[in-house]
């Protein structure tokens, strides 16, 4: 049997609504995903109510800055210092910034395309 | 307000199968704080994708760890069969549900055992990894491997086990359950072992869902979600409860993953019993164009992987999120405001992984 699960394209602007939203409704975080394109990112922010899985989806230039929803689900850190360290995403106001020492590689974002 | 200090706990420690480091902000003997540090370990395999073929892809995802190296190929194979669309035969699909057990099994033993040996217990830390040493005898019996056995593709897998191995896998795991029952009262029963997990480490539900704890770590805390329950392989077909307990400490989450030992047993018993004739495997051919994303219940918790394929034999994206990566957040949570020398026994509570969440 597989799993049907839903994928919303949303705005950037989006975000902190949705996730506080999902927060509301009793939400888990369950992965921040970030895929390089050409010139950006698409983001895939997903979330598991009960056995619902929920996924918002954020396009991105390579420049624009994403907010953190680390002050919503304490457990987006890893992932926000995750795509930030190996793709160079923007992402603003983390909690805790590791400054690109997450996983401590040489090469600078070695995700970006 | 006691004296502060900072004191480094990891990468090499006794206690730590794999290496994490943590900054630990101590008032006296309490710790305030922990900030976790990874990094020791990176190793890039999401980066390989984009120089291996899809199927070659298969080798290296499975060898991201050890310990839940069948599952991580499992998860890969799912992805991309949900991308060609294709279903793998039934008998493959009980193949894998009687694989990904045995794996529950060996990883869950493996955790107590290390539990025992965190504590002192060596002679309890001997007796489970000598359980454990039967199931990868099983994994060497049914597949020539003994902790990276390659045993998926993509549309099933790979090897096949006849009625008379089955049965005498049965025969086996009825006696080591006769076995398990007389470990599980010391783990479960004895002072030199409660005295060191009960009261300790307190994930409250509300924390466990908002730091984002999966596994026995979430379970631990009352939350009753098992992505076994989503039915993929053939865990759809059989018949089981979902393991919890509401203590919410380290004692509630050395006691659910030794409930889900009982439980692997039963569900490996019902997997023999329904097992059908049949094909193992679907040939698939081309090159995938589409996404996926993939649940699945490891035995440190759900796993999550994302492929996203254009159509040629390389892929864009091959994403694993592991539990311990997710159950780092928790492991913070619970470290605060316990007593120096506990945080050992609770960073091992959250069954570390450090070879998967580094990747």
């Amino acid at each position: 049997m597989r799993e049907n699960y839903e994928l919303t394209v949303i705005d950037c602007s989006e975000l902190a609504g949705c996730a506080l939203n999902m927060r509301r409704e009793n939400a888990r975080l369950v992965q921040i995903c970030a895929v390089s394109i050409p010139d950006g990112y698409e983001l895939s922010y997903s979330f598991a109510k009960e056995y619902e899985f929920i996924n918002y989806r954020i396009v991105i230039n390579e420049n624009d800055k994403v907010v953190s929803i680390g002050d919503i689900y304490p457990g987006a850190v890893f992932y926000e210092n995750e795509m930030k360290e190996l793709f160079g995403v923007n992402i603003e106001s983390m909690y805790l910034d590791y400054n690109n020492k997450l996983y401590k590689i040489e090469t600078e974002t070695p995700f970006k395309k | 307000m006691g004296k502060r200090s900072v004191v480094p706990f990891g990468p090499q420690h006794p206690v730590l199968p794999e290496p994490i480091h943590l900054d630990l902000v101590l008032e006296d003997e309490k710790v305030v704080e922990a900030i976790p540090s990874i990094g020791f370990i990176h190793r890039g395999l999401e980066k390989l994708i984009e120089k291996r073929d899809y199927n070659d892809y298969m080798y290296v995802i499975e060898r991201i760890c050890g310990i839940c190296s069948y599952m991580h190929g499992m998860g890969y194979c799912e992805g991309l069969e949900r991308i060609f669309d294709v279903e793998v035969p039934d008998r493959g699909k009980y193949l894998r549900t009687i694989w990904c057990e045995m794996s529950r099994l060996h990883s869950h033993m493996l955790w107590l055992g290390l539990l025992a040996d965190a504590f002192g217990f060596e002679a309890l830390f001997y007796q489970c990894w000598r359980m454990r040493e039967k199931i990868l005898d099983m994994f060497e019996a049914s597949t020539g491997g003994r902790v990276i056995f390659s045993v998926n593709k993509i549309g099933g897998v790979l090897k096949d086990m006849d009625k008379n191995m089955l049965e005498s896998f049965v025969k086996e795991f009825d006696a080591m359950e006769e076995e398990l029952k007389r470990l599980s009262d010391v783990f479960l029963t004895d002072y030199t072992v409660t005295s060191r997990l009960k009261n300790v480490g307190i994930l409250s539900k509300e924390d466990a869902i908002l730091t984002g704890a999966v596994g026995p770590m979430m379970r631990a805390s009352g939350i009753a979600i098992d992505t076994r329950k989503l039915g993929y392989a053939a865990y759809g077909d059989i018949d089981f409860d979902i393991i919890t307990s509401n203590a919410c400490d380290s004692f509630a989450r050395c006691e659910v993953r030794i409930g889900e030992l009982f439980q692997s047993f039963n569900i490996i018993r019902q997997a023999v019993k329904q097992i059908p004739d049949g094909d193992i495997a679907v040939t698939v051919k081309g090159n995938p164009s589409g996404e996926a994303f993939v649940r699945l219940e490891q035995p440190r918790g759900e796993a999550i992987y994302y492929i996203k394929a254009n159509g040629t034999k390389n892929l864009d994206r091959a994403r694993v999120r592991t539990p311990t990566f997710t159950n780092l957040t928790p492991l913070v949570k619970i470290l605060q405001g316990c007593d120096y020398a506990d945080v050992p026994i609770l960073v091992l509570t959250i069954d570390p992984c450090i070879s998967c969440t580094e990747r």
